[in-house]
This record gives structure tokens, sequence and C-alpha cells, in this order.
């Protein structure tokens, strides 16, 4: 018998596809790819209204954060970068923390820290446009 | 018989103090220092964006905003935003094959810094001017 049968157990399909036994292969890559692209005009947009609301009361600050252009834009802002940021740093915990307990824990805040940014910052948003 | 022998002293690879700083190196660390510092950072949005949606809670965003100190922890929030955002930019060119060239991936690197710079800078200047 000259060619071995089972040279690679996995077979051709699985290889080509290249997505491993946790089947989402390049999900976190073409994601960070993804909300990159969503960042550049959301920050540029973001970066301009919090320089200029600075020196505004809290009635004009109100006014402008709740009227409806500005609060899509920090809301689509909050959630691109909230889902950027957790991937980020997810590939932060994963070159720098090797003890397997503290990794799963940090890994998990991190998860429960960008939600909960995500829907504090929309709460406040919400809550301005819809003057509740 | 069985000898434990001590593990031996194995050499690691080269890492961060074995290298002359060169920028291309410096640009990579400051891009995953200002992604670090941004995650971290959001929370001044959220605290301004509730702040602003509860009229008795102004006054300390307010206050700190004015202060030397915060606004230049805001210069920095919005330089890190800038930086990390044409940081990216040239990561997005890289994952297109481009950008690798000796003298490219240097121009690259100080567009990075010079242009985050400028950028935040006169952000900054339009925005205190309006401001009066």
């Amino acid at each position: 018998m000259s060619e071995t049968p089972l040279k690679h157990i996995r077979t051709p399909l699985a290889r080509v596809r290249g997505r491993g036994a946790a089947r989402s292969g390049t999900g976190h890559f073409w994601h960070q790819r993804l909300t990159a692209v969503a960042n550049i005009p959301l920050t540029i947009a973001a970066v301009v209204i919090i320089i200029l609301l600075l020196g505004r009361n809290q009635a004009a600050v109100a006014q402008i954060l709740g009227s409806p252009l500005v609060a899509i834009i920090m809301l689509l802002f909050i959630a691109s970068i909230t889902s950027h940021m957790r991937i980020g740093m997810q590939a932060i915990i994963e070159d720098y923390v090797h003890d397997e307990v503290a990794k799963l824990v940090l890994l998990m805040a991190n998860t429960f820290f960008t939600i909960a940014v995500a829907l504090a910052a929309a709460y406040g948003l919400l809550k301005l446009s819809f003057g509740l | 018989m069985a000898e434990t022998k001590a593990p031996a002293a194995r050499p690691l690879s080269p890492h961060l103090q074995i290298y002359r700083p060169m920028l291309t190196m410096m640009m990579s660390i400051v891009h995953r220092v200002t992604g670090f510092g941004l995650y971290f950072g959001t929370l001044l949005l959220v605290w301004w964006l509730i702040a602003a949606a509860s009229p008795g809670a102004y006054s300390r965003y307010e206050w700190f905003a004015s202060s030397i100190i915060g606004r230049l922890i805001l210069f920095g929030y919005t330089w890190a935003l800038i930086h990390h955002m044409l940081g990216g930019v040239r990561h997005l060119i890289w994952d297109t094959g481009h950008g690798f060239g000796p003298s490219e991936r240097e121009w690259l690197a100080a567009a990075n810094l010079i242009g985050s710079i400028t950028v935040a800078v006169v952000l900054w200047v339009v925005g205190l001017l309006a401001m009066g």
C-alpha cells in the first residue's frame, strides 16, 4: 500500500472551508473589518459632535443630542464601536492572559462591559430623543 | 535511577527589549494602546450622554469638561479616536495587500501620527473658537 488513506484525519471539504472545530473560522476577523469601516464616518461625526457641544449648556446639548439625525448617528456610533471594541479587547486578553480561569473571567467581563456601555449610552440617547 | 532534570533555560524569541525602537513598531504599539484606552474612554461618553439626559446632573460634567484636566482628558480621548481610526485605515490598506514596501510603510506610519495630531488640534481650535 503506497498511499495511506488517512494522511489527514479531516475531510478535504473541512480543510478547504478552514473553519475548524468551532465552526466560526474568520468571523471575528471579518467583523472587526466590517465595524472598522463603519467606524470611519461615524467616528468623524462623533468627534465633531462632542467638540462642538463642549461649551453649551444642558438644555442646548439635550436638544441637539436628541434631534433625529444626531441621535441616530450617535446610536450607530455606539453600536459599531462597542461591537468593535469587544473583539479588540478579546484579542488583547487572548494575547496576554494565559491563565485559563483568569482568561475566561476576563472574556466574560469583556462581554458584560461592552453590552452595558452600549445599552447605557443608548438609554441616554433615547431618553433625550423621546423626552421621557 | 530516573533523575528529574531541571528544565533547560530555553532561549526565548526576541521581544520588545531587544529591538531598537522604530516608527512602525511604535505605531503598532500605539494602535493597541489607543484601542485599549478608548475601550475605557467609552465610560466618559456614557457619563456625558446620561448626564445630558438628566438636567440636574449635567453641571458636574460641565465642571469636568471645562477644567484643565478634563479638557486634557477629552482632547486625549478625541485624539485617540482619530489616531486609532487612521491606524485602522492603514490596516485596511494592508488588508488589500498594498502599503508593505519599505518606504510605504514608513510613510504610512508617519502620516498616521502627523495626521492624527493635526486633525485633533485643528478640530479643537475650531471648536474652542466657536465656543468663544
